[in-house]
């Protein structure tokens, strides 16, 4: 019925995906490297080290803390604002809706330089000196649009009239959100925190603008990339912060398999 | 109108609700979405203890008018009461009536006793006497050892049960059934339709059934109404709406009779009025053969035999005017489409309509 | 409503009740109480900072004290016109126009091969294999490259193991896309930003092509075309709302970054850059509010050609 692909067509997928890839796995393989001073490949050696070394340095466990922080406090914002826009906008219709909805989307359509520098002249126009509440301000701006997205693909694939249901077999409105909104929005809720967490816990354009002196996990990464001082060190952190952002990303995905895809990214 | 039984009482044993009064009232009631007048000043008296079917084609506003009832939608203008009480502003979850939805809307999230003990749950009753409750409810639905099933894994007319169980339990005085037979296949629909009416004669309780199924309204109800563009074009019994339609609308939704229009009907020798002729009052026979007296005739061109079963429904053309009947397989059974034939009724079947909708 | 239920309890009157009927009472209370904060949070924070970026740019910079003048010039976006400006504009822009083009002509087999062959466990396998590199740390994605393209990294070393550094070579002495390494060169450039963006690419022109139905190919084949004919005439025009809504990414986050040219790249200076170092370093706030107000229009514009072409059908 379905003809094959042909040969071509296999070998561009093929050297696709290995383009798409393969640089993750160097970066894994060069944290066991035993070069220290340059990127010399293939590796002389491997080590276990500079896992080590890594961990007793205070200044990465001081960015990974903040980040975590930032990005615990700007996922529960995202998920009360994204939950309540999601309840407002999913099957609704009024005047200015489609207005709010790109509201919701322009922090993550806008190129990431533009929020940036947005939130700093506006904190630099009212004087509001850096802090974590100025990052996490930043942060819970982007991730809004992927708690919402998640959250309206469910509430629209939901059948309306289980609600009419709930308040007809006599529940009120808190009840019917309590009973059966809520059981039935929780793992699409759940997998848009795990995305948001991951999107606030990586990033670093909009953050670099809000931060000021202070130093998240990509902020740290960022500044070893443009002045390197030990590279190992960074190399482990660079693997630490594959598997702390892979592991959200596959677990959201298993929550919402059935939905498609659950947002795109920025 | 307080029925005290107490929690233990089976539901057959003891009839829901006492067949008197008024069930639900109508007045003057009008819901408009914008321009479109889903109902339209309407008016209507469900009396208690009865099968009411509400019957017309999609956009007719009769399950706006179920959404009334219930309390999802809120009338523009006029009252609506159930027994007696006005219930202008009452949302849904204080009116003690109960839906059965047209997709069922069972809770995916839950099993089916958790869907059905659901009202009960939010009354604050205890689990074991919810469940004992909900188990009874299921038993009077033929549904026994589903419980910890979800609802997924139910079939169509499985899943049709527990919405009716999940509302019964209530206890409602007023039953709400919107198009509920409607994604069953023929043979399920029809061994529903004779359950539900065992069903609601046992418990004496009050249906109010929305559907676009003719046959449907009228095997089952005590009485329809007929839904038109936000009007109710007739009420009555099934024999009255389906042998003295009122009206063009219903003799052509209800059994699809043949309407002449006044002059016509005088052609054929009827009263100058709008008349119904119902297809099978009309007998069919070859043209020449003789004819009975007493009879009107109208001879025309057979345009086409469909094959119904038992019955044949012939399609004629008589000088312009297009005519249907159904007769016996027997009496047809060598007519072929293009011969001429004779058609014959008596006078008595021709009924006089006002012109309206 | 004490006859509403014959012999069961009723349910308790509670805050949650009368609330809840209150809600019933006053329609679009729900609605107002649900938008309010999310609608104050973006109002106010980010579209006022939008408001503030847009003032700030109409403001200017006082040339002997370096300190904003707080009255509205159009002298700022003057600026942007001087010849180095507008070179940092220009370069910009091409480089986003050469990353769109290679990523959707890279994305497009990807993209086929999901929609068209992939099926049951495969496609599911698919799906992950885009969007875990889509989702996986931007930072450490960039890291890796600068490993890969250093001079001593593995694709220097895998172009000597298979002879091909001249070809390497031949590049790097290229004017204007050449430069002393891979990692300082424009082509080095290129080759990280389309790695960045082609996720964003593939998944817009797999679900535009989920949307053709395989028996329009078939009728096609049946209609005697053969298949680089099926492909030019059926495929590829369906296709094209989703290459312009991929495209809408791989322009914007190019236009937008500063990050990777940091990292990668000659010294001049991309848009992002520009912005960065203007706000920053030299505290020229005006100015880099009026570059930054160049992508939002790019970007503007850009958007409503898409929606003529119909791109938005294809998210």
């Amino acid at each position: 019925m379905r003809s094959k692909a042909s040969l071509g067509l296999k070998i561009g997928t093929g050297l696709g995906l290995l383009f798409l890839h393969a640089p993750l796995a160097f970066v894994i393989l060069y944290a066991f490297t035993t070069e220290e001073r340059s990127y010399q490949f293939p590796p002389p050696g491997l080590t276990l080290k500079w896992f080590g070394v890594a961990w007793s340095r205070p200044d990465v466990w001081n960015a990974l803390t903040l980040s975590f922080q930032v990005a615990a406090v700007a996922t529960i914002l995202a998920l009360v604002l994204g939950t309540l826009a999601a309840g407002a906008l999913a099957r609704t219709r009024f005047f200015g809706r489609e207005a709010i909805s790109l509201l919701i989307i322009l922090p993550i359509a806008l190129p990431g330089i533009v929020t940036g520098i947005a939130l700093r002249s506006a904190f630099s126009l009212m004087d509001i000196p850096f802090s974590f509440w100025t990052i996490v301000v930043g942060h819970a701006t982007f991730c809004v649009v992927v708690v919402h997205n998640n959250a309206v693909a469910r509430l629209r694939r939901m059948s309306p009239s289980i609600v009419e249901a709930s308040y007809d077999l006599g529940a009120d409105s808190i009840q019917t959100f309590r009973y059966v909104i809520l059981p039935n929005l929780g793992t699409a809720l759940l997998a848009g925190a795990m995305l948001a967490f991951a999107l606030s816990f990586d990033e670093v354009i909009v953050t670099t603008f809000t931060a000021g002196q202070q130093s998240t996990l990509p902020i740290w990464m960022l500044n070893e990339l443009v002045r390197p001082r030990q590279r190992p060190v960074t190399n482990v952190v660079a693997v630490i912060v594959i598997i702390l952002t892979f592991l959200p990303i596959l677990a959201a995905y298993y929550l919402t398999r059935e939905e498609g895809p659950a947002s795109d990214r920025p | 109108m307080s029925v005290h039984t107490r929690p233990q009482d089976t539901f057959a044993a003891h009839p829901l609700v006492s067949s008197n009064g008024t069930a639900v009232r109508f007045t003057h009631v009008a819901r408009h979405f914008g321009a479109v007048k889903a109902v339209d000043g309407l008016d209507l008296e469900i009396r208690a203890g009865e099968f009411f079917s509400m019957l017309g084609p999609s956009g007719s506003g009769k399950t706006t008018c179920l959404r009334l009832i219930a309390g999802f939608e809120q009338p523009d203008a006029g009252e609506i009461s159930i027994f007696d009480e006005p219930v202008a502003g009452i949302p849904p979850y204080r009116r003690a009536v109960n839906t059965v939805f047209q997709d069922y809307a069972l809770f995916p999230h839950l099993n089916i006793l958790d869907n059905v003990t659901y009202g009960l749950r939010i009354r604050g009753m205890g689990r074991a006497e919810r469940e004992k409750l909900g188990r009874e409810a299921l038993a009077l639905v033929k549904l026994i050892g589903f419980d910890t099933r979800r609802p997924p894994q139910l079939s169509g007319g499985q899943r049709q049960r527990v919405a009716l169980a999940r509302a019964l339990v209530n206890r409602p005085k007023v039953l709400l059934l919107d198009e509920p037979l409607g994604a069953l296949d023929l043979k399920l629909r029809e061994e529903m339709q004779v359950e539900l009416k065992a069903l609601q004669r046992s418990l004496g309780l009050t249906f109010i059934f929305v559907t676009h199924d003719q046959g449907e309204a009228l095997s089952m109800s005590d009485r329809v109404a007929v839904f038109n563009a936000g009007h109710i074009v007739q009420v009555g019994t099934p024999e009255e709406v389906y042998e003295r339609p009122q009206t063009r609308f219903v003799a052509e939704f209800v059994g699809g009779s043949n309407v002449l229009e006044p002059a016509v009907s005088a052609r054929f020798g009827g009263p100058e009025r709008l008349i119904s002729l119902r297809p099978e009052a009309i007998a069919v026979r070859s043209s020449g053969v003789a004819s009975e007296i007493g009879r009107l005739h109208a001879s025309g061109t057979c345009i086409e035999v469909q094959y119904q079963g038992a019955m044949r429904r012939v399609i004629a053309d008589c000088a312009g005017v297009r005519l249907c009947a159904l007769v016996n397989a027997a009496e047809v059974r060598d007519l072929n489409p293009g011969e001429r034939i004779s058609l014959s009724w008596l006078p008595a079947a021709m009924h006089a309509m006002e012109d309206g909708r | 409503m004490t006859s509403a239920v014959l012999d069961l309890p009723l349910p308790r009157e509670s805050l949650s009740r009368r609330l809840s009927d209150a809600l019933f009472k006053y329609r679009g209370l729900l609605l107002t109480l649900l938008l309010v904060p999310p609608l104050l949070w973006l109002g106010i924070v980010y579209v006022g900072s939008l408001i503030a970026l847009l003032l700030q740019s109409f403001f200017s910079i006082d040339e002997f004290s370096g300190t904003i003048v707080r009255e509205f010039t159009l002298k700022t976006y003057a600026e942007l016109l001087h010849p180095a400006n507008l070179d940092v504009i220009l370069r910009t822009v091409v480089m986003a126009a050469a990353v769109t083009a290679a990523s959707a002509i890279l994305a497009f087999p990807i993209a086929y091969y999901a929609a068209r062959y992939a099926r049951g466990q495969m496609k599911a396998a698919f799906y992950l294999a885009i969007m875990m590199p889509l989702w996986s740390s931007y930072l450490v994605k960039v890291y890796a490259w600068k490993l890969l393209l250093a001079k001593e990294g593995a694709v220097a070393w895998a172009a000597d193991q298979i002879g091909a550094t001249p070809a390497i070579d031949s590049i790097l002495s290229a004017p204007l896309i050449g430069g002393p390494s891979l990692s300082v060169s424009y082509f080095g450039q290129f080759l990280v930003f389309i790695y960045l963006w082609l996720p964003f690419m593939i998944l817009p022109i797999q679900a535009a092509l989920e949307r053709v139905p395989g028996s329009l190919i078939e009728a096609s084949a049946d209609l005697g075309a053969a298949p680089n004919q099926t492909f030019r005439t059926v495929i590829l025009p369906l296709a094209l709302p989703g290459v312009v809504a991929g495209s809408i990414f791989t322009f914007s986050l190019t236009l937008g970054d500063y990050i990777l040219p940091q990292i990668i790249g000659p010294s001049t200076l991309l848009l992002g850059q520009a912005v960065y170092m203007l706000q920053g370093t030299a505290g020229n706030i005006p100015l880099a509010a009026a570059f930054a107000v160049v992508p939002i229009s790019v970007m503007a514009l850009y958007l409503l050609i898409a929606k003529r072409m119909g791109a938005f059908d294809a998210f």
